[in-house]
């Protein structure tokens, strides 16, 4: 009886809430647990999340991206209880869940799904049974369920794989069954636990694509944590950075994309997006250039903030007519173009040369209206860090080696160490980079296949 | 038989066996062993999952953590558990005339035996749910599934295939049980075999019943592993 009033409670509450209304919304939320875990005695328990408050609108995609240890599953498991905040308040579909009693609970979870990096999927059931699961906890009739299943596996593209058992299915096609046991009784929220992050890039765009789809075609509002930038880049309208159990950067993922302020963010951009040649890599281009190497930034757009005043302008978007007026040869060495919610944000790198004076003219020009990284030429080079902190943006400094720590506050304490970057990081550097050949539609200019490849897309 | 044993003043093996007088007492004793082996196994199985699905469940961490009750648990289970049956047999005589009012025969066997069989069993039922993801559990969980019905219905039958192994172990641990039956009249198997065979330096006798035995533990071992290994096929 009591469970059929909350439910109800449930639904009319739901009911009200509109699109681009808040569904989801923490409060001063912290949590922390025993001091026991840490085995110090005597010291405070580290908060795993500490003093959350953060609103999530109905039909996000509210990306939360956060090294581990950063208090982001933690975070998201207070959305459906499995997580109890210390203090503060949860409140989701207008219930405040962080004062309800487990049985009160059981029915509201049904109205959250959930899927999870290692999918978690019942080995011993088959695919169909796993999807029937929740619908049998909901006391659904059985030709409902029946039905209910058959939908559900069309709509991940699984029909002819009901009877297999998860043992059997690919990582990608475990993940899509995940998803529709998750959405099995038609969830307003869908809570996505690194759920790409055990998977190849290419089955994660897959993944990704569906949840997109679960999202527009089903309005469902989706929480999406990751440690994957490009995770964030590709399908989240909102971001939250994490770090040290605290929400440090938030915004429409452009704008954070475009304008990050604290290094966390900078450095999880950096490991997404970003046409900025390495240390190395600009080295050699002065060897073999004879030119001024200039990395020009480029953003498609202003970025504004809520009030419509601009926080960053657009960048490197007359540089074709620059280079015309001032009549300098260029050359492209090096770059990358992202899209970010379909609009273009990247950096390359040019060599100009010609008269000594056009190219100073012209690069005053530049600066006037772009973010320019000006390296210099092999004769008078301009040091990498130097060049950088001067055009103020963010540098390609990659994951710091405790970034998997147990410790949140470890991830805190490298970020301050941002700028003390040397060569020791180059091989992480590589590493980092060959990630970002996997961005959709980036194009390294130097791979003159790549290029052509591109301009005989264009052309179709 | 034993006439003839002590006439001849030698002792000769087979032939002396007298399977008409023996063929009833041992029918009887498969009878006994059946008995005692089926009883233990339902009752000290069905108890013994009900405990070490309460060990598990109270470890720390998971569905019904806590710590107080699992220390308990597993200690009373650690002090059981290594007591040789034989001495437990005797050391539970004034427990087994309270419950069951004698402290012979059959059913006098039977109720120490499943007491030790359920120790047994919950160990067992402990050790092959820990494997089980905790991530099929917190799945469960975010649908709304109530902590029984994770148990019955996820848990369960996530481990089922190493429980059925661990329930065909327990029938061998359990027909171990029932030889020492003898000692305090249970009959059985075991007692044929020390009773006529042994103690009438009948090889014979003793071995008929080691076969049987050994048939029982094959048979059941044999189907253990066939339901294991369907179970295990998905």
């Amino acid at each position: 009886m009591n469970q059929i009033k909350a439910r109800e409670a449930v639904e009319a509450a739901a009911g009200r809430i509109a699109v681009g209304e808040p569904i989801i919304e923490f409060d001063h939320v912290v949590k922390q647990y025993k001091a026991a875990r840490s085995g110090r005695k005597g010291a405070a328990a580290p908060k795993a999340v500490d003093d959350v408050s953060l609103t999530i609108n109905k039909g996000d995609i509210f990306g939360i991206i956060g090294y581990s240890g950063a208090g982001k599953s933690t975070l998201v498991r207070m959305i459906n209880a499995l997580e109890q905040p210390t203090s503060g308040t949860v409140t989701v579909l207008g219930e405040r869940i962080s004062s309800m009693s487990e049985g009160k609970l059981r029915p509201f979870r049904q109205k959250i799904g959930m899927i999870f990096q290692q999918f978690n999927l019942f080995s011993t059931k088959t695919v169909a049974d796993n999807i029937r699961f929740p619908l049998k906890l909901d006391h659904w009739r059985e030709d409902y369920q029946e039905q209910r299943v058959r939908e559900l596996l069309d709509f991940v593209g699984l029909s002819e794989h009901a009877d297999k058992y998860p043992s059997q299915l690919s990582g990608g096609q475990k993940q899509r069954v995940g998803i529709a046991r998750a959405l099995a009784t038609n969830p307003q929220i869908l809570l996505a636990d690194e759920a790409t992050s055990a998977l190849d890039p290419e089955t994660t765009t897959e993944v990704l694509e569906l949840l997109k789809r679960v999202n527009e075609q089903l309005g469902v509002t989706i929480v999406l944590i990751t440690h994957q930038m490009n995770v964030v880049q590709q399908i989240a309208n909102r971001v939250a950075v994490m770090s040290a159990g605290k929400v440090v950067e938030r915004g429409d993922v452009y704008d954070v994309f475009a304008a990050p302020k604290e290094p966390i963010t900078k450095r999880f951009i950096a490991t997404a997006m970003s046409g900025l040649p390495d240390e190395q890599r600009v080295a050699e281009m002065r060897k073999q250039w004879p030119g001024r190497i200039v990395t020009v930034v480029i953003r498609q757009h202003d970025i504004v903030d809520g009030d419509g005043k601009p926080l960053i302008t657009a960048s490197g978007q007359n540089i074709s007519d620059l280079i015309a007026k001032f009549g300098v040869t260029s050359s492209l060495l090096y770059g990358g173009i992202d899209t970010v919610r379909g609009i273009a944000i990247g950096a390359i790198t040019y060599e100009f040369s010609g008269d000594q004076s056009h190219v100073d003219e012209f690069l005053a020009a530049l600066a006037k209206d772009s973010d320019v990284v000006d390296f210099g030429t092999k004769e008078q080079p301009v040091p990498y860090a130097e060049a950088v902190e001067k055009a103020g943006i963010a540098t390609p400094v990659m994951s710091p080696d405790n970034a998997d720590g147990d410790d949140p506050h470890d991830a805190d304490d490298s970020a301050i160490m941002n700028d003390s970057v040397a060569t020791d990081e180059s091989s992480r550097l590589k590493a980092d980079w060959n990630d970002l050949e996997q961005v959709d539609d980036m194009v390294d200019v130097t791979d003159p296949r790549a290029l052509e490849a591109r301009s005989e897309e264009e052309r179709q | 038989m034993t006439n003839t044993l002590i006439a001849d003043g030698t002792v000769t093996l087979a032939s002396r066996t007298d399977w008409s007088v023996l063929k009833p007492i041992l029918w009887q004793s498969i009878g006994q062993t059946l008995e005692m082996v089926c009883i233990t196994l339902v009752v000290g199985g069905i108890l013994g999952l009900v405990l070490g699905v309460f060990l598990y469940g109270t470890r720390p961490g998971n569905l019904f953590e806590n710590a107080v009750v699992y220390r308990i648990l597993d200690i009373i289970v650690n002090i059981v558990r290594p007591i040789p049956f034989i001495i437990f047999l005797a050391a539970m005589q004034p427990v087994t005339i309270a419950v069951i009012g004698t402290s012979i025969g059959t059913s006098a066997a039977i109720f120490p035996m499943c007491v030790m069989c359920t120790f047994a069993t919950s160990r067992l039922v402990e050790q092959n749910l820990v494997p089980v993801d905790p991530g099929v559990i917190e799945a469960a969980r975010s649908m709304g599934a109530s902590k029984l019905r994770i148990i019955w219905s996820v848990l369960i039958p996530e481990a089922l295939a190493p429980l059925i192994l661990a329930y065909a172990f327990l029938f061998i641990s359990v027909l171990d049980m029932s030889a020492m039956a003898g000692y305090i009249g249970g009959g059985g198997l075991g007692n044929f075999a020390i009773a006529y065979g042994y103690q009438k330096f009948d090889q014979t006798v003793t071995w008929t019943a080691v076969i049987i035995m050994i048939v029982l533990v094959q048979v059941v071992q044999a189907i253990a592993n066939a339901i294991a290994k369907h179970l295990l096929k998905r």
